[in-house]
Parts: C-alpha cells; structure tokens; sequence
C-alpha cells in the first residue's frame, strides 16, 4: 500500500513539475467504474464499483445482495429434510456437495451414522459435483481472458458428469438426493462402469485444458505475478479451498478432519502452491479436478454392498443441541452451524459459505491494480453469486 | 457420543479429548476470567463463552496466542422462540400454546442475543466458537483489527440482527438497500411469505375445475 501511494506521490510531483515547464494546470479527475450487475465475467449479478486513477484501481468495493434469498430465514420454517431443497440452490454448479454438510450436522445431532455404501456414494456425488463446478470453472476462466475455446470443451465435458448425476440422482442441476440416514436411492444398474469411463474422458479433458490454456503464453502473462495473497492475508479473511491452498497453506477438510465419508479409504494428494497469485489458484483447480476422478474411479472400485439408508423415524425429529460441521466444498469450506430446539424444524442455521469471505479480500486486493487485471483476479477468486448471498 | 460440560457433572473418563479441553485452559490463562463458561463434546467441537467487554481481547488472544489464524465465520442468534410458530400448521387450526422463555444453548448465557463466532488453527486443524452475550445497548466490540475477515460479517450481523459493531470502519448494508426498516433475522421480525399465504397448508392446493371434494386436488 506504501509503495503505490509513494508511486502516486511520485507521479503527482512529475506531473506537476512538467505542468509548471509548460505553465499549464491539468487537473485529472478520477472516474468511477461500474462493473456489473451484468457481466459476462460474474457467475451471476455481482456489482463492482472501483475508483480509478487512470488506468488503476485507488478503491474497490463489490456490491452483494441482488441475488439474496433470505436462506437462513427460510430454515426457520421449513423441516430438517425439506433445508436440502432450499441449501441446493446456493452453489448452484455443485449442488450435490452442498447438500453433505448440512445432513452431517444433523446426524450428528441425531447421533446416527450414514451406511458404509451410502457414504461412499456421498463421496462419489460431492467428488463429481466438484468436477462439474471446478470443469466448468476452466472453461469459463479462458473466456473471461479472451480465449473462446475452453469455454466449449468444459461444457462437451461437463456433461458426461451431469448425465452420471442425473441417472443417479434424478436431477442434473438440484439432486436434493441425501436423506438424514442415507440416501434417496441405491445407485443404477452399470452406473459405476458409466462412472469410471467418463472419469477417463475428464483427465483427457484436464490434459487439454493444461495444453490449450494453462500453457499459453498470453494466459501466463496474465495471470502470473497478478493478484497475490500472502498466506497470512488469505488466512485472516478466511479464504479457504483452492485460492488458500495456492497461497501455500496445506489444509483440505476432506484430509484434515474426520467425518463419516470416504475420503480416508482413497489414495490422493492435496495441491499446494507457493505463489499465491492468479496463476497458481487456477492451476490447483486443474490439480483438483484430476485428483477428483482419480477419487472417483477409487471409491466406484472399493464399493462396498449393503443398504443405503439408516433406520431412521418416519417423522424426523432433531434432539437439541447445536453442531458446526464444515467440508471442502468445490468452492471451498462450505459450513453449517445447526441449532435445533428438539423441533421437526432447526432454530437457526448460520450458513458459512465459502464465496462470501473469498470475495470479502477483493477491497484489499484490488487496490492497486490495473483495470483488466479486475476481471483476471475476479476470475481466479472463483465465486458464484448464490454462494456469497445465500 | 457423550457429552460433558464445565458446568455439568458429567464423568470425564467416557471419552477425552486433551486437544480440545487444552485449548480451554490456554485461553483461560490468556484471558483469566473474562471466561465465563465452557461446553465440549469430546472429538467433535467446543463452544466457550466470554465476557462481552473482552470479546475483542478474546478475538486478539485467539490469534495470538492460541494460533487460531484462520477466521471462519462471526455471526448471532436470536434466542427468543419464533413469536409466529413454524407457520406449518393448519391454517384454520387455532394456535397451539408456546413455550416463549428464552433458552440459550451450549455454553449458557443471559441475553437474548448472542456473538457466535468461529476460528480455526490452520496448523493444528482444531477450531473453536466462541460466544458473548449481547447487551440491551447492542454494542460490542469490532473483531476487524483482530481478524480482518470480520468486517463483512459485522455488517451482515449488523443488518441482520442490529447488532451495532464499536469501532467497525464501514457500517453499512450488505444485501439490504439503503432504507430498509428492521432487521430481518430477529425472530420477531415475520416472514411475510408465509404471513399472506400459509403454506403448505390445504389453501395451497386448489380444486379442479368440478371436481367436487375432491381434497388432494387432482393430476
């Protein structure tokens, strides 16, 4: 911060003394960019309002609230089972996973265990959701640097994924598919060779993004030296999965803590990268995606029989208490904070969501920068608009 | 699972968790008895509560000296039962009868608002929340020079619960526009969908067109 407003200085005094050689006053104004609520580069209806100095940001501040829906309300009136339709919709590409969290908290409270089967199921669905929002999120992120291309191959390839989750679950976009318990349905005949074929096109589709995008010139050099987070920063706002992971921090819930899913029972590696900037938070996406299908074709190998749905009352009733259960949810720690009162419904849900605090960094982090370099950060942060206004 | 609490005499021996009921004793030594009550389920979670004059202390404390570097999230409840029920009755049925005493959860407290806040040790992987009672004045302390990351969530809680944060840089709507009246996560405050059209009551579902008393409506 020091060193721009010793850069302003500097330029203000250069600026006059050449004013003063000629004997003229300019007086440059600042100007306000407004950046959204529409834009092709904001997943959704994110208003950015930056002052500018020329071609750079002095103060940025984006402008929440034209997507918010009032969930944490909502819980209040609405039964335990009947929260996964309403907590669906708050990361919309990884629907699935947001959906894990929430039916953990409340069987904690309940003190019952999902089956072994249908944990490994969970696992599969929140790994494939992963692929289908971090998939999606490296196409989008070369169309918003200019390249066209990507943007194609992510939604040819996004699809194999949907349609696994769409004959598994029923639907491709909101699978409201985990009960208290367990889950809806066992999973279809030959789903699991469908499964681990399409976990095959993915890594292709991942080697070609590395190709295509990742080993451009012009991708370097945007995205490379732009943007960093030191660690301590990223920790302090509470950014979490990948944009804390490439700012060196080795932390991922799906390793770091023990929740009954099957994480544990497969072999895979958790990405970190020093650098912190643009570059490296959408290179461990790439990393994730692949270590994703690698869990994935795993989990379809080691799938243990059995049924798929714990014996659970009719009517669902949570005894009181409170409980705080977090994963590592495609866009990073996605939590739910429970209380319930004993009732059919919870008392209040506090819902942690991880776009919310990765995007609360941008005022610090776009001080300072050039105007296309906005949308490169903005890019790399990785937000959807129904994950920061719930 | 069992469950045991400072307060409870629950035996200790079922099942311990040194990680956590550490954790305890180092934030009591950093700020003695601004402490107030602890709660710990053993190899899940611990909930503490402080004093609200030294929820920044707390805040300053956790970073410092417990290593709780990653701030997760800071919100509130409201502790007074919903004045409107759970809007899931009958609409024609005359309202039952409600418990309407103010109960808080883990870790006690007095006030009708409460601070939850969550932080968590990037090294250690263990996290903590941390609760304080909220006073009739709604004034607490700011966590922004604690944890940066606070400043957002402040104004949330702020718009949500008017709860007022002292010393927060920038008070203002997060989601909200500007001249919105009243604070939409209060217990008190209706949910106006549910206030105009009871749902799911039987008023959701509309006869078919002659269909007689047919109740389930029709295909």
């Amino acid at each position: 911060m020091t060193m721009i407003d010793e850069r302003r200085q500097l330029s203000y005094i250069a600026a006059q003394a050449a004013d003063a050689r000629v004997n003229v006053e300019l007086e440059t104004e600042g100007m306000t960019l407004n950046i959204g609520p529409q834009h092709p580069a904001t997943h959704g209806t994110l208003r950015i309002i930056a002052r500018l100095d020329g071609e750079q940001v002095v103060w940025a501040e984006p402008s929440a609230g034209y997507m918010h829906r009032g969930y944490e309300k909502l819980t209040e009136v609405r039964s335990f089972p009947q929260v996964t339709a309403l907590i669906n919709r708050i990361d919309w590409l990884g629907s699935f996973a947001n959906e894990v969290p929430f039916i953990l908290g409340a069987e904690r409270l309940m003190e019952i265990e999902a089956p072994p089967r249908a944990q490994h199921i969970r696992t599969i669905l929140f790994e494939l959701s992963r692929i289908a929002n971090v998939g999606l999120f490296l196409g989008d992120l070369g169309v918003q640097l200019g390249a066209i291309t990507p943007v194609f191959m992510a939604f040819r390839d996004r699809e194999y994924v949907l349609n696994l989750i769409e004959a598994a679950t029923g639907g491709r976009f909101h699978p409201n598919f985990d009960r208290i318990g367990g889950l809806k349905d066992d999973l279809p005949k030959g789903w699991l060779e469908d499964t681990k074929a399409s976990m095959h096109k993915l890594r292709t589709f991942c080697d070609e993004m590395e190709d295509l995008l990742f080993g451009n010139e012009i991708f370097q050099s945007r995205t490379r030296g732009i943007g960093i987070i030191p660690k301590d920063v990223a920790l302090q706002y509470g950014l979490s999965g990948a944009n804390l992971r490439a700012s060196g921090v080795d932390w991922d819930l799906r390793r770091d803590q023990s929740l009954p899913l099957a994480w544990d029972k497969v072999d895979w590696k958790v990405w970190t990268h020093p650098d912190g900037d643009c570059f490296a938070r959408c290179w461990i996406r790439l990393q994730e995606v692949r270590e994703a299908t690698k869990i994935v074709d795993q989990l379809c190998d080691t799938m243990p029989s059995g049924p798929v749905m714990a014996k659970v009352p009719r009517i669902i009733k949570v005894p009181e208490g409170e409980a705080w259960v977090s994963t590592e949810n495609p866009l990073g720690e996605m939590g739910y904070y429970i209380v319930s009162k004993g009732d059919t419904g919870p008392f209040r849900v506090k819902i942690r969501s991880a776009s919310f605090n990765n995007i609360s960094i941008t005022p610090w982090l776009l001080k300072g920068v050039l105007v296309p370099d906005i949308i490169t950060i903005l890019a790399s942060l990785y937000f959807i608009l129904g994950d920061i206004d719930r | 699972m069992s469950r045991l609490s400072s307060t409870g005499d629950a035996p200790a021996a079922l099942a311990s968790d040194h990680l956590r009921e550490g954790l305890i004793d180092r934030l009591r030594s950093a700020i003695g008895d601004a402490l107030l009550d602890s709660h710990l389920v053993p190899g899940a979670d611990v909930w503490v509560r402080v004093r609200t004059d030294a929820w920044r202390a707390t805040g300053i404390a956790l970073r410092d000296q417990l290593g709780m570097d990653y701030f997760c999230y800071l919100s509130a409840i409201d502790w007074m039962p919903s004045p409107f029920g759970r809007g899931e009755e009958d609409p024609t049925a005359e309202a039952p009868e409600r418990d309407d005493t103010i109960r808080q959860g883990y870790a006690g407290g007095e006030t009708r608002f409460q601070l939850l806040a969550r932080v968590v040790s990037s090294t250690a992987h263990v996290g903590i929340n941390i609760k304080a009672d909220v006073p009739e004045s709604m004034t607490v302390e700011s966590w922004v020079t604690a944890y940066a990351g606070a400043n957002w969530h402040e104004r949330e809680a702020w718009e949500m619960f008017g709860i007022n944060f002292a010393g927060h840089p920038d008070l203002r709507h997060m989601y909200l526009p500007t001249e919105f009246e009243g604070f939409p996560l209060r217990k008190d405050f209706p949910l106006l969908a549910r206030l105009v059209k009871p749902w799911p009551g039987i008023a959701d579902v509309e006869p078919m067109p002659g269909g007689g008393d047919d109740e389930e409506g029709g295909e």
